[in-house]
């Protein structure tokens, strides 16, 4: 099996790359990382994670700015039905747009806008930096075996907007930050974390692992 | 159920060695600083910073090997700062491995720095850190200055319109030292990080003086901090992440215990 970790000058790549090495060598994984900005290895990839810090139309411009990725990407998600995770601005470009800064399209996986949290608390920070517990939503597959709820496991989050879903049937979980804030999508074959799995230690490791099992 | 305050261990690191200065003078070595961040990792920090005190610029390099050593080995979130003066400095530091990176002295010298900066990166990476001392008297309203060289340079400019400032130029978080505290072990200067905290809408990251655990406590409840950083209580195990963390829930502040 090989993994595709799309290189789009976006994020902190070493350290996603080194949490998914980390979790096949755990789980005795026969499974290859490959850190890439080539469509090509990304259109033939067993599987398909998308990074992503900043804003989201520096993201997706960042992503249109590699010739081929988005067709790649398209192409093996849409059509081959590979799974995929968006991690962070990974995560909101699924999305049917983003209005940060502009009005930028998605990938129109998941409908729904991204946008700016207004927490009902004004004390309440913005960047929301840091660990909080997920509301699970509906089961998935991601979180066989994680503990969820005001009791379980942390997840670490670095952002200012979030993905307001359209489709119920397409949040699996929440975080509660002055009201309940996107953390994790789903839809068939994709599938999104507003957080960072792979800065969230226990959590992370549990997720990744369960991403590289996942057959949807 | 709600966002947990962060405890931040802070190594400073020369030539690629920890050290933690008294008042930024008289530096002790404490240790290979892969080593200290497994161990806090292991211990549960919430995040980790590496502030990088090197002066030659003949070892400068030595942050990316470290920065890189740590990130193969520790899954937590790590915030780089020290000598950053150029948008080259932070993109190598983001592909070794930091999600952060702090910018001090670049800030009070060029501010539009941390403008760019925040535009390319995305201001949830900037953090720009601000030494300030008390430069009020007695009897007169607290006033805060900005100083830079390790504290021993006035710049004449007030700390909390700075950080007002640097909040709109794109800082997404802000690292408030006081200058006057810093290595006292005498806690927080409460009433600095307050002020700022309650002036920006970014999180503020407490720093400078811990000596007891109490300080962490106060640091949240009183000074409206959401991470209180601290070097050598830890580094030099009187108090561990977990007891901290654990004091800290003890008085009613929410942490990740898990």
């Amino acid at each position: 099996m090989r993994v595709a970790i799309i290189d789009y000058g976006s994020g902190n790549l070493r350290s996603a790359t080194k949490a998914f090495e980390r979790a096949v060598r755990e789980a005795g994984l026969n499974a290859e990382i490959e850190l890439t900005d080539r469509p090509d290895r990304v259109a033939s990839a067993d599987r398909i994670v998308l990074p992503g810090v900043g804003a989201y139309a520096d993201c997706r411009r960042g992503l249109d700015a590699v010739d081929g990725m988005h067709e790649a990407l398209t192409e093996a998600v849409e059509k081959t039905a590979r799974p995929f995770l968006g991690i962070c601005v990974g995560m909101q470009l699924m999305s049917s747009r983003g209005l940060e800064k502009t009005t930028t399209k998605g990938f129109g996986w998941i409908k729904g806008d991204v946008i700016e949290m207004m927490p009902s608390d004004p004390d309440l920070k913005i960047p929301q930096i840091g660990w909080n517990t997920l509301d699970l939503h509906q089961p998935h597959p991601l979180f066989d075996g994680i503990k969820t709820g005001p009791d379980g496991l942390h997840a670490y989050f670095v952002h200012s907007y979030h993905l307001a879903v359209e489709n119920p049937d397409e949040l699996v979980a929440t975080t509660s930050y002055g009201g309940a804030m996107t953390a994790f999508v789903a839809k068939d074959n994709t599938a999104g974390a507003q957080f960072h799995p792979e800065k969230s230690q226990t959590l992370g490791l549990a997720l990744i692992t369960n991403f590289l099992h996942w057959t949807p | 159920m709600t966002l947990k305050a962060r405890v931040i261990p802070c190594l400073d690191v020369k030539d690629g060695r920890v050290v933690k200065g008294i008042n930024f003078v008289d530096l002790i070595d404490a240790g290979d600083p892969v080593e200290s961040a497994k161990a806090y990792d292991a211990a549960g920090a919430d995040e980790l910073c590496f502030l990088d005190i090197t002066a030659s610029s003949d070892n400068r390099d030595t942050i990316f090997d470290v920065v890189a050593r740590t990130a193969d080995h520790c899954f937590m979130p790590l915030t780089v700062g020290g000598g950053i003066r150029q948008i080259a400095d932070i993109r190598k530091l983001l592909l070794a491995g930091a999600d952060k990176v702090s910018i001090n002295s670049a800030a009070v010298k060029n501010p539009d720095f941390v403008a760019e900066a925040a535009d390319k990166f995305g201001n949830q990476c900037i953090v720009v850190s601000i030494d300030a001392k008390k430069v009020s008297g007695v009897g007169e309203n607290d006033r805060w200055e900005i100083f830079t060289h390790g504290g021993r340079q006035p710049t004449g400019i007030d700390a909390v319109e700075f950080a007002q400032r640097m909040v709109k130029l794109g800082a997404g978080e802000l690292l408030v030292t006081s200058m006057d505290r810093d290595g006292t072990k005498s806690g927080y200067d409460i009433a600095l990080t307050r002020t700022i905290a309650d002036s920006v809408r970014v999180p503020v990251i407490a720093s400078g003086g811990v000596g007891t655990l109490d300080d962490l406590v106060a640091g949240v409840r009183d000074a409206h901090a959401t991470a209180v950083l601290a070097a050598s209580i830890f580094h030099f195990g009187i108090y561990s992440i977990g007891q901290a963390k654990r004091y800290m829930a003890d008085h009613g502040i929410a942490m990740r215990l898990d």
